[in-house]
């Protein structure tokens, strides 16, 4: 159990909501419970700050309640659903509230790992105000200034009874306290691997405004011909498209764009076209599909039916025959996530299944989905982080390209007929 | 590294060209891209430790060190206790190190700024990435120097603390470490122990720690308790991430890693590099000598680890213990050379073969890894490894020569020619400032896969020359 610690407008739902997008995504199956929905549930109508007095013995009572069955959930996602972490997200700012959180797991048998968030700068504070609670539910059809006076206010009632993780007081349990959104940690008691990693990301995220560009290589020969892998130079309208994203991205005006690309062919000459340093990524290589290397959809039907019926019934962990899965394939990108994060604008260059994974981790897709999340040649993804998630705009640079994106068929029986097999593969010459 | 920040409003982009040993596509003109994996630092840093004397300073810097430069970052350490034992040739007693001591202050001064001399020489014309200044840095007024030569150099700066005041912990490193040095070579151990416990003494009355506030603008992290509890203040690049990461996973609790190939496998026995074979019968008597080397060991709560290959898998199973698989320790992928005899290489990719034992650590195969390769995908191996206690990872030739090089500190040009036999264990065991190494064979025959540097690695020269060192098989 991960959970969270501080005053309102401390980020604590913008980490919880990271946090939980990233391990997922590592493959730690992790659920946020916020207990201020659990509120809004059993309240129905946000009046005021005054709910959230400390002598409104009555919201009191309520609060309380809801922590405890959001606590009972957290139970049932353990126990029934089998997920791995939980995330608790509420202000947990007094030692009672998180004596009841400790008893809970300690009699449950889980571990606990408390994350603080301690800001005192009232920029940050007002900005976070701005960007996630003048839209929340509480605050709907209220006036702009009313709203941030009675957030103020409601702040104000936490304040009086919080107390912070104590250096002394707290030193045998397991916490990361991060001051001023990260210009300062304490780490006390890492337990384990997973609150190892936990520390580590927290470490490397950051709120800084920036802009991450994807886009695959231009056109390749290969792609031409309908041929998966390989390492293949660019078409000339690959080409064309490197040409038209030079000219794109000097239209951005972007300020310190750094350029990373594979160890392919195809992705150095995509950058190479836009006349700037870039650096050379192996980690970023295509998905190696190991024995069907070069190969059509029609070819790896005919030389390996079953592989190929395989591969369709769970694209996301069938791994190629001496080659990658998709499952491989996020292990290996993890710490160009990881450096994704401390960077600010940046350019990834790319092939479709790892253009799938990044995207993935960046719009919070499962499993399931990532595979199939369309990315087309020739077109560029700019997302910007904004409140709690990713604003994406896909912008199309005009330059024709062959489709490479096969869907999940309808049939994915191993007795499949091969025409039923090769239903949804795309054309090509 | 490309100097040209500008756009440059070619038509058409430069032509590539792989280099042809290390596989990696570069404009062929004549301009060098420094190719690094992951560009770490745009400066050179000077990672400066600060705290007592016993607090395990150069514990860490000389870890920090291995780690760094086995990842491929070229650092190194500078002790300034070092340059003080070359300076005064003899150490009397702890009276040197008294805060009045006018002369002894004058010598340690000197031998600071001869250190920092020495890391501007490795920083700035050497080439180096990273230099560890180990020492005491107990004042405000030294760090100060330190952080200004720095600035004049234009590298950045990282503080390592370490607090402790947990008395075993210093008994027990005074006894590792200090009654071995050679400051206390002539002395019993009981005056050792006094004397070093007054040089303590001497430093604590001016030591002031980094602090809250008046340091807020450093960058540094702050080990307390032997890595209990970590304050990380103002971490600048991915350098100094890297190092913090790195520090919050080791620890000192003394624990045994046991390294060993899988059995000896059916391609084994051909000469065949690669592939997915399982065990031979000799492999898998070895599995069973394993098992019993395991029980004899009477290991406390030892875990097991395997690749995902058959043979290191099979071997595990054999132990009777639970074990875990992980694809980063699979074997080195020799590319179109999978499951190739050396001779079969040589046959059909003579130039190949040549290049390859020119620079063994940074060749790739063909649509395959480099040892430079594998070092990046072990490292996840080696962080889970540091956070671990007794441990037994069964994996492979080139995948254990590159986590032996890491525990045993050794180069990338040795990397590549590490003895790593089959149906050998080496047990490491963490030993004051390294490892202890004991190689245990366990007494099954198996053939030798070991294939040493021919003398002839031109792209000319004859077959039997290129084929000089393959050891025999069937």
């Amino acid at each position: 159990m991960i959970v969270m610690v501080g005053l309102p407008a401390r980020g604590k739902t913008y980490i919880s909501k990271k946090m939980t997008r990233y391990l997922n995504w590592i493959g730690v199956t992790t659920k946020v419970f916020n207990v201020g929905q659990y509120r809004r549930d059993a309240t129905r109508i946000y009046n005021s700050f005054e709910f959230f007095r400390p002598d409104n013995t009555e919201a009191m009572k309520i609060r309380k309640a809801c922590a405890i069955t959001a606590l009972k959930d957290v139970c049932d996602y353990f126990t029934k659903e089998l997920g791995q972490v939980v995330v608790f997200d509420a202000t947990n700012t007094t030692a009672e509230r998180r004596e009841l959180i400790l008893s809970f797991a300690k009699e449950n048998g889980y571990k606990v790992f408390f994350v603080e968030s301690i800001c005192d700068d009232p920029d940050i504070i007002e900005e976070n105000i701005k960007q996630v609670k003048l839209s929340s539910p509480d605050y709907v059809g209220c006036d702009k200034e009313e709203a941030v006076a009675d957030f103020l206010k409601r702040i104000e009632c936490y304040k009086q009874t919080y107390v912070p993780l104590d250096d002394d007081k707290d030193r045998s349990l397991s916490y990361i306290k991060i001051f001023n959104v990260g210009s300062r940690y304490l780490v006390n008691r890492v337990q384990d691997h997973i609150q190892s990693r936990i520390v580590y990301y927290l470490m490397n995220i950051h709120v800084t405004p920036r802009s991450i560009y994807l886009c695959r290589h231009g056109e390749s020969e290969l792609n031409l011909t309908g041929r998966i892998g390989g390492d293949s130079g660019l078409s000339s309208r690959g080409a064309q498209f490197a040409s038209a994203l030079g000219t794109y991205l000097r239209g951005q005006c972007i300020s310190d764009l750094k350029v990373w690309t594979s160890h392919m062919k195809r992705t150095i000459q995509t950058a190479e076209a836009l006349g700037v340093q870039y650096e050379q990524w192996k980690a970023l290589n295509e998905i190696d599909a190991g024995v069907c290397e070069e190969m059509t959809y029609e070819e790896i039907q005919e030389n390996y039916p079953e592989e190929f019926a395989l591969r369709d019934q769970d694209k996301y962990r069938y791994r190629y025959p001496r080659g990658e899965s998709y499952e491989d394939l996020v292990q290996r990108l993890e710490p160009v996530i990881m450096e994704l994060e401390r960077q600010e604008n940046v350019l990834v260059i790319c092939h479709q299944a790892v253009m799938r994974c990044l995207l993935a981790y960046f719009l919070d897709k499962s499993a399931g989905e990532l595979p199939y999340l369309k990315c087309p040649l020739h077109t560029v993804l700019k997302l910007t982080p904004v409140a709690y998630g990713c604003k994406v705009e896909s912008v199309f640079l005009n330059i024709e390209a062959v489709n490479t994106h096969r869907d999940k068929p309808v049939n994915v029986d191993v007795d499949r007929d091969p025409a039923e097999a090769l239903e949804t593969v795309p054309d090509h010459i | 590294m490309l100097d040209n920040d500008e756009f440059r409003l070619e038509t058409s982009p430069r032509e590539l060209t792989q280099n042809p040993l290390r596989k990696i596509w570069m404009p062929c003109v004549n301009e060098h891209i420094a190719h690094r994996r992951v560009c770490m630092t745009n400066c050179p840093t000077v990672i400066v430790t600060v705290g007592l004397p016993a607090r395990g300073k150069t514990y860490i810097s000389k870890k920090l060190t291995r780690y760094l430069n086995w990842i491929g970052v070229p650092t190194k350490e500078f002790n300034v206790g070092q340059y003080r034992r070359e300076c005064l040739k003899i150490y009397k007693s702890f009276e040197f190190f008294r805060p009045d001591n006018e002369e002894g202050l004058k010598i340690r001064r000197q031998c600071a700024t001869a250190a920092l001399n020495d890391v501007r020489q490795y920083l700035s014309v050497e080439g180096g990435q990273v230099a560890v200044f180990d020492a005491t840095n107990t004042t405000r007024e030294r760090r100060g120097t330190i952080v200004k030569f720095a600035e004049q150099n234009g590298y950045k700066v990282f503080f390592v603390e370490s607090v402790c005041e947990d008395p075993d912990v210093i008994a027990q490193n005074i006894v590792q470490v200090k009654l071995g040095s050679p400051d206390y070579i002539h002395c019993d151990t009981e005056e050792a122990i006094e004397d070093f416990m007054k040089r303590i003494k001497c430093y604590e009355s001016s030591y002031q720690p980094l602090d809250e506030v008046l340091d807020r603008d450093l960058s540094y992290i702050k080990i307390m308790d032997v890595g209990r509890r970590y304050l990380v203040n103002r971490v600048m690049d991915h350098i100094q991430s890297r190092i913090v990461y790195y520090l919050m996973n080791i620890h000192i609790t003394p624990r045994s890693i046991y390294l060993c190939r899988h059995g000896e496998s059916d391609l084994n026995i051909k000469g065949r590099i690669g592939g997915d074979s399982g065990l031979s019968t000799r492999g898998q008597e070895f599995a069973k000598s394993l098992r019993k080397f395991i029980q004899d060991q009477d290991i406390k709560d030892l875990k097991v680890w395997t690749s995902q290959m058959k043979r290191t898998i099979q071997t595990a199973e054999c132990l009777g213990v639970p074990y875990e698989q992980w694809k980063s320790l699979n074997e080195i992928d020799a590319g179109v050379c999978e499951e190739m005899m050396y001779e079969e290489i040589q046959e059909h990719y003579p130039l190949e073969f040549a290049m390859r034992d020119q620079d063994k650590y940074r060749y790739r195969y063909p649509k395959g890894e480099s040892y430079e390769d594998l070092v990046q995908r072990l490292e996840p191996v080696i962080m889970e490894l540091e956070r671990q206690k007794n441990i037994l990872v069964v994996c492979h030739q080139a995948v254990m020569r590159c986590l032996l090089a890491y525990f045993l500190d050794k180069t990338a040009d040795e990397l590549p020619y590490l003895k790593c036999p089959l149906h050998t264990v080496l047990k490491l065991t963490p030993m004051a400032y390294g490892c202890k190494v004991e190689s245990v064979y366990l007494g099954i025959d198996s053939v030798n896969t070991h294939r040493d540097r021919p003398e002839n690695v031109t792209v000319q020269r004859s077959t039997e020359d290129a084929l000089e060192t393959v050891p025999a098989h069937f």
